[in-house]
């Protein structure tokens, strides 16, 4: 049997801009390029001429769905976007609710939220590097920075039961209070990352090998970058300090001492330096973080959203209502719009949502970076070889669940 | 300190800005969409709101006009937001593209193509981006169900293939 399969894409390109062009086709499932992505490329030799990127592979309907849900019930929705850093989207989306309901949440919770987003950026990080190192053939790299990685996964499995997709985050609070001991442990996994990194450093910087991939590879200046979208570490790397937690505080960055890096000229070098540096100051601010944790309730007490003590609702009925009502209709969310945007490990991570009061949002609408960023990455591939794009899509990190949604 | 942006811009606007007000932070403008151009390329060189976030749409199906188009700008350097609405009837479901000011439009038009329809008048370029060519209808559209599957490959029956 022969099955004719109709071709899911339409290239910009067909015919080569020259004689001695040949048309390429790179993925969509490809062993070098993490993600599924398909990219058309026009090559002069190994010179990469242009090349025409198409994403949605991975496309599953999220914002569609969202919109049969109560908002309580997208929380392990938005899990699923940035699936290296799970957590930070749970709070960017709780953060987003909140607002639009005018809650503010704890203490406690505020710097428990902070901390758990710097460790889950430091695991997207690691990921990020470990996962571009070892395209370029650096497997003991790539293990050293796994292997703290899988540390962290298990220490946030103790805390929320799950190592990937937590569906941790509440509105108005968090699932659960931090085990005992959990902290301590905290403690260990920064001082061993530490050395991880450290060897990781030792073993990169100054190579030969990786330098050559790397400096003056998939250039982009900050106008440039400023202009195609770009957010986070790729922009940082332009030399721009720009970072939403600096720039426009919100959880407990204003409290927090920390740095900004920011590279030379925005190279693939300078991408995994910015990340390596991200990575330590991330570290520097949960060990503040753990310091200046404070005691007290976790959740907001507000029956429009935190969901009784379990005893009462099976002793007083008006809690036992309470939580029927939660279950059932969702949380009530007043009429209203609210654009709110967190620093995710990639980027600017932005939530649009619109209500119309009841249950289940009329839209919900995300900003993810790596989406943005695929529609300009063409800018650092074309011009380059053709090996060049295994590590300046690496650099890259997209991340297939946010950009195709 | 956005107070003070917010205010220059809706001055600079005038009779353009046919509702306005500040909601969580983010200044928010409905415009007509015909003025669209010209209030961007204001936000872009007069205000320095140089980086274009986002474009999407909303459904409203009871309404006329049906969609609201809706852009968020950001200043990196003022750190403010601006949201921008335009609201098209579902005849005719047109805007003017942003591509000529920012690259990044480009990827973010197809995909609100894709999703609701809404055709952006100077993009030359509207290909599926989420979807795939040959899907038909605008998934994120109120009237498209749920549960409708447009399956690219067959799906396999119980029975053996021929």
């Amino acid at each position: 049997m022969t099955l004719q399969l109709p071709n899911p894409i339409r290239p910009a390109f067909d015919k080569g801009s020259s004689d001695s062009a040949v048309i390429v086709n790179i993925g969509p499932s490809h062993p070098a390029t993490h993600g599924t992505i398909q990219i058309v490329a026009e090559l002069d030799g190994e010179r990469v001429v242009r090349t025409d990127v198409h994403c949605g592979y991975l496309h599953r309907g999220f914002e569609k769905e969202c919109e049969s849900h109560t908002w309580h019930n997208l929380i392990p929705y938005v899990d699923r976007l940035n699936y290296c850093s799970a957590l930070i989207n749970d709070f960017a989306y709780c953060e987003a609710v909140e607002k639009l309901m005018g809650i503010e949440i704890t203490p406690r919770c505020r710097h428990l939220r902070t901390l758990l987003s710097e460790y889950s950026r430091i695991a997207d990080h690691l990921t990020c590097i470990a996962a571009a190192l070892m395209e370029l053939g650096a497997m003991t790299a790539f293990l050293y920075l796994v292997t703290i990685r899988d540390y962290i996964y298990e220490h946030l499995a103790d805390l929320t039961g799950a190592r990937v997709t937590y569906s941790y985050g509440r509105i108005g609070g968090l699932a659960r209070d931090l085990p005992e001991g959990w902290l301590k442990r905290l403690g260990e996994i920064l001082d061993e990352m530490d050395t991880f990194t450290g060897r990781v450093h030792g073993l990169v910087d100054r190579n030969r090998i990786f330098i050559d991939r790397t400096r003056d590879i998939g250039v982009i200046s900050t106008s440039e970058a400023i202009n195609w979208g770009f957010t986070g570490p790729i922009l940082r790397s332009t030399g721009a300090a720009r970072d939403l937690r600096k720039d426009t505080p919100y959880l407990s960055y204003a409290e927090l001492d920390f740095e900004v890096p920011v590279g030379i000229k925005g190279d693939n070098y300078d991408r995994y330096y910015v990340r390596m540096r991200e990575i330590d100051e991330s570290a520097h601010m949960i060990r503040q973080l753990m310091e200046m944790l404070p005691a007290g309730p976790l959740c907001v007490d507000d029956r429009r959203c935190t969901f009784p003590e379990k005893t009462l609702v099976y002793t007083e009925i008006e809690s036992l209502i309470n939580h029927f009502k939660l279950v059932m209709d969702g949380p009530q969310v007043p009429p209203g719009e609210v654009y709110s945007a967190q620093e995710g490990a990639n980027g600017e991570l932005g939530f649009y949502l619109v209500s119309v009061g009841g249950g289940t949002p009329w839209k919900v609408h995300c900003r993810s970076p790596s989406f943005v960023h695929v529609g300009g990455v063409h800018r650092m591939l074309d011009g380059y070889q053709l090996a060049d794009i295994v590590p300046t899509f690496g650099s890259i990190n997209m991340i297939g669940g946010e950009c195709d949604r | 300190m956005s107070e003070a942006v917010f205010e220059q811009v809706l001055e600079h606007l005038g009779g353009a800005a046919l509702d306005a007000s500040v909601t969580h932070g983010t200044l928010a403008v409905l415009l007509e969409p015909s003025g669209l151009l010209e209030a961007v390329r204001a936000l872009k060189d007069t205000f320095g709101f140089d980086m274009f976030l986002d474009v999407t749409a909303v459904d409203w199906p009871e309404r006329q006009p049906r969609f609201d188009v809706v852009w968020h700008f950001y200043s990196t350097h003022r750190r403010v937001r601006v949201r921008l609405k335009a609201r098209v009837p579902e005849a005719d479901a047109t805007v003017d593209s942003l591509t000529g000011l920012y690259g990044s439009a480009r990827y973010m038009e197809r995909e609100c193509h894709d999703m609701y329809g809404i055709a952006f008048r100077g993009n030359d370029d509207l290909r599926p981006i989420l979807l795939y060519e040959g899907f038909v209808g605008h998934p994120l559209r109120k009237d498209y169900p749920k549960q409708k599957e447009q399956p690219l490959v067959p799906y396999r029956t119980s029975e053996a293939p021929k």
